[in-house]
């Protein structure tokens, strides 16, 4: 966790004060919507179709108890009684009211949030792995660098005003559970031949209109020279980046249309003329803020206690266990996933109740840590193989130990129509439809892990592009419908899905997917192939065929 | 429209020329970038002093070679939103060593004086003369900076090394 | 349910409202026929014709410091002269989401 020192805290101060300055002004028409949009956006409030959206960040998804109780405080002091956790770890408010934002970010800030920078065309919060400081097998804690780079881009005077907004991910990990490929700026952090830390960098990723895999710009770009290559990127970006059409204005579309190589060639250019200046990186300085960040001092442990061994012949338990636990680090600890996608539940959702248990059974059971995941689950980081049981009782009592992570019933979707002003469709009553179906566990556990992803329209806040089935609500004479892809992947094999026929009504969708897991039932090769894999072996064809025979 | 310099409302001694009109024949001029160039060997050796406006979607490469005989260049921010200036303005000051007056015009609002004065700007042709009176005031919001610009100012990592560098020192 | 927030031409096919949502906290209001707004729907000024509506429009924009993001919306208005939401998107606005909200505890 790193320590927010009274320089941080300051900064977030001051920024509160600037802000609440230009709400005053902005409700005494002083300053016009046109000239506040930008301001309020980048404070992280939207308008919405209801109320205005409150979007706060949460750096590279990690949160304190503290932090998680005050998130709870705002729901429910200035909200009603609930947050959403977003596809970018953020935490979004849905019925927030513009003149009380001043103190809400007040509160938030006396423990170290904000929300500076969660939207406008400016850099976004630099989002991680869940994971990172606990997975086995990582490089180094990639929050270090997300840090780093939070600090570096916070408020930045060259990179406030971007064409578009600018999204970036760091993963440490063979596997990529932050989705590098598909955000503007991607960084896989390893270690070189030489034992060198370094970053290889990606640029160009991500969703929406026009979804594109970024693509490496730089295979090794060593630690000390990340924020001045950085520097080279968005200054090429913001030079060059179009700005006359909203649609064609992130990197990704500069990229596509110089080309990867004349693109690298002009970051490069611009690079070398600036590469050994104030931003280099020295051991310094990162030392510094490795210095920051606290770790838990952990026991010495056993694999297998007895209280887990006991557990272990009670059956919703173990269905738990094997199924929302993963492997730690430290020998006798685990990582355990919370769900927020219970039955019939909103995806992604939590109450301020369920907030505050979560924060007490954080300090109880995880050193006071919590970590948002971009697939809009929490995380408990630090548990310790013991307390298994007892945790697993307590999240069953507040609703967030539903054992369907990664199965086709842990649901990644947007907020859709029934609360955004971009949106075509609504998304969450689809998910909400498809947990329900798929609400036997036997069944989920059959079919295997499968993501679905649901987006209320081409904006992509959830991601379909790169679900393993993604929906996608389009509007067809005024009725919602929604096209649906397979196929699709986020990870270190990133790829978008492809379409697999006609868009389909709203009444029809939760029907399809269940044809679409049908078919795949009936063509594994084995049980134990992922839908994933075999949709690659089989292509969209044999499903197309199944959704589309009656239809 | 105001123009604010050293934090303050003052005249502007620099008379913006159209390309159509002749030049006066004494005192300070502002032209544009196309006008410059089509002469820029004698508009940078006048008397008054010149100052160039120069566009936001052209390479200040083209200006380099007269930057040390340049009174004023001025940026332009057809809207707030279009954030270019900035990279322009830190590569004059930070890159190329302009010492002249930087200027920014277009649409200054209070909300980037900050990030201006951080860019490299030292003159504001301000829009509201409410914002240009409020400039000091405003530039005063943030004391606590995260990167490093041409500005000078220590970031915050820094002034914590150097507080521990302090404090380890004096034990 | 094209986002009105693509509107560029003014052409309107039924009866409609200009909506927006207040500044201050954000709900959903219309414009009445007094030079004002209402959250309640049947105290909306219905226009007929592209015309009044974009005059109706204009006159709503102007009021930038009470108003944000204004927009024309069709509603269809019964037998009874009862006025509905004339989409989803509208209904939404005018009715709440179509989503239990979580219990709060």
């Amino acid at each position: 966790m790193y320590a927010y020192d009274e320089l941080d805290r300051t900064l977030i101060n001051e920024r509160v004060s600037e802000f609440r300055d230009q709400v005053k002004r902005r409700l005494s028409g002083e300053l016009t919507e046109d000239e506040f949009k930008m301001l309020r956006l980048q404070n992280g409030v939207y308008l919405q179709l209801h109320a205005y959206m409150f979007r706060v960040a949460i750096p590279y998804g990690t949160l304190s108890s503290k932090q998680l109780r005050r998130l709870a405080h705002v729901a429910r002091r200035y909200d009603r009684g609930y947050g959403h956790f977003t596809t970018r770890q953020n935490i979004q408010y849905n019925w927030i009211k513009l003149a009380e934002l001043p103190d809400a970010l007040a509160d938030l800030a006396e423990v170290g949030i904000h929300a500076m920078q969660t939207s406008g065309n400016n850099t976004r919060n630099v989002t991680s792995d869940q994971w990172a400081g606990v997975a086995p097998g990582e490089v180094e804690d990639p929050r270090i660098w997300s840090e780093l780079l939070r600090q570096y881009t916070t408020l930045h005077p060259e990179f406030s005003f971007l064409p578009r907004k600018f999204k970036f991910a760091i993963t440490a990990s063979e596997h990529d559970r932050a989705a590098i490929k598909v955000h503007d700026i991607g960084l896989r952090l390893y270690k070189n031949a030489e034992g060198e830390t370094g970053f290889e960098v990606l640029v160009g990723g991500g969703l929406g209109r026009t979804p594109f895999i970024g693509k490496t710009i730089k295979s090794f770009v060593p630690g000390r020279d990340l924020l001045s290559y950085v520097e080279a990127i968005l200054r090429v970006y913001n030079q060059y980046g179009r700005r006359d059409n909203i649609y064609k204005a992130r990197i990704k579309i500069l990229v596509h249309e110089l080309g990867i190589e004349k693109f690298a060639g002009e970051v490069e250019d611009e690079w070398l003329r600036m590469r050994d200046s104030a931003l280099t990186l020295d051991e310094a300085v990162v030392e510094e803020i490795r210095s920051r960040f606290t770790y838990p001092v952990y026991e010495q442990l056993p694999h297998m206690p007895d209280e887990l061994r006991k557990a272990a012949h009670d059956p919703l338990f173990e269905a738990w266990r094997s199924n929302s636990v993963a492997p730690h680090k430290v020998p006798g600890y685990a990582i355990v996933t919370l769900s927020l996608k219970p039955v019939g539940g909103p995806p992604g959702d939590a109450t301020a109740g369920q907030m505050d248990a979560i924060a007490d059974l954080a300090d109880k059971y995880s050193f006071g840590e919590i970590r948002v995941g971009h697939e809009q689950n929490l995380a408990l980081p630090h548990v310790a193989r013991r307390d298994l049981p007892a945790l697993w009782r307590a999240l069953d009592k507040i609703g967030v130990a539903t054992p369907n992570v990664n199965l086709v019933s842990d649901i990644i979707a947007c907020p859709g129509l029934d609360y955004c002003s971009l949106a075509n469709a609504r998304s969450i009553p689809i998910a909400q439809e498809l947990t329900r179906r798929f609400a036997n566990h036997d069944t989920a556990n059959l079919i295997g892990k499968l993501h679905v992803n649901i987006s209320g329209c081409i904006n992509a806040c959830g991601h379909h592009h790169v679900g393993h089935i993604g929906i996608l609500g389009v509007e067809k004479n005024g009725e919602e419908f929604y096209q649906i892809t397979i196929g699709g992947r986020a990870d270190e094999h990133a790829v978008v899905g492809a379409l697999i026929g006609p868009a389909v009504p709203y009444g029809q969708v939760a029907d399809v997917v269940e044809d679409i897991v049908e078919a795949y039932l009936a063509l594994r090769e084995r049980p134990d192939e992922l839908f994933i894999d075999a949709v690659k072996r089989l292509g969209v064809e044999p499903f197309r065929e199944r959704v589309y025979a009656t239809r | 429209m105001p123009l604010v310099r050293f934090g303050k409302i003052a005249g502007d001694a620099f008379v913006r020329v159209t390309d159509d009109d002749p030049l006066p024949d004494s005192g300070a001029i502002l032209v544009s970038a196309a006008r410059f160039l089509a002469d820029p060997e004698t508009l940078s050796r006048r008397v008054g002093g010149a100052g160039v406006i120069w566009p936001n979607n052209r390479d200040v490469d083209d200006l380099v070679p007269y930057l040390d005989r340049l009174a004023v260049v001025a940026l332009v921010f057809p809207t707030f939103r279009d954030g270019r200036a900035y990279s322009q303005a830190r590569l004059l000051r930070e890159r190329h060593g302009f010492r002249g007056e930087l200027r920014a015009t277009g649409q200054v609002l209070r909300d980037q004086f900050v990030f201006m004065l951080r860019a490299g700007f030292d003159a504001y042709e301000v829009k509201k003369e409410s914002d240009a009176e409020a400039f000091t005031n405003t530039v005063k919001r943030y004391s606590v900076f995260y990167q490093p610009t041409g500005d000078g100012r220590l970031t915050a990592l820094h002034r914590r090394m150097r507080l521990r560098h302090s404090e380890s020192a004096s034990q | 349910m094209t986002s009105p927030l693509e509107q560029k031409k003014i052409r309107i096919t039924g009866p409609s409202v200009v909506t927006a949502n207040r500044t201050w906290d954000g709900i959903v209001i219309y414009r009445t026929a007094r030079q004002g707004w209402s959250a309640d729907l049947s105290e909306a000024a219905i226009v007929r014709t592209s015309d009044e509506a974009r005059a109706l429009l204009t006159e709503a924009e102007a009021d930038d410091v009470g108003a944000v993001g204004a927009y024309i919306a069709p509603v269809e208005v019964k037998d009874t002269g009862a006025i509905k939401p004339g989409n989803l998107r509208e209904h939404i606005r005018s009715e709440g989401v179509t989503i239990d909200l979580p219990v709060p505890a």
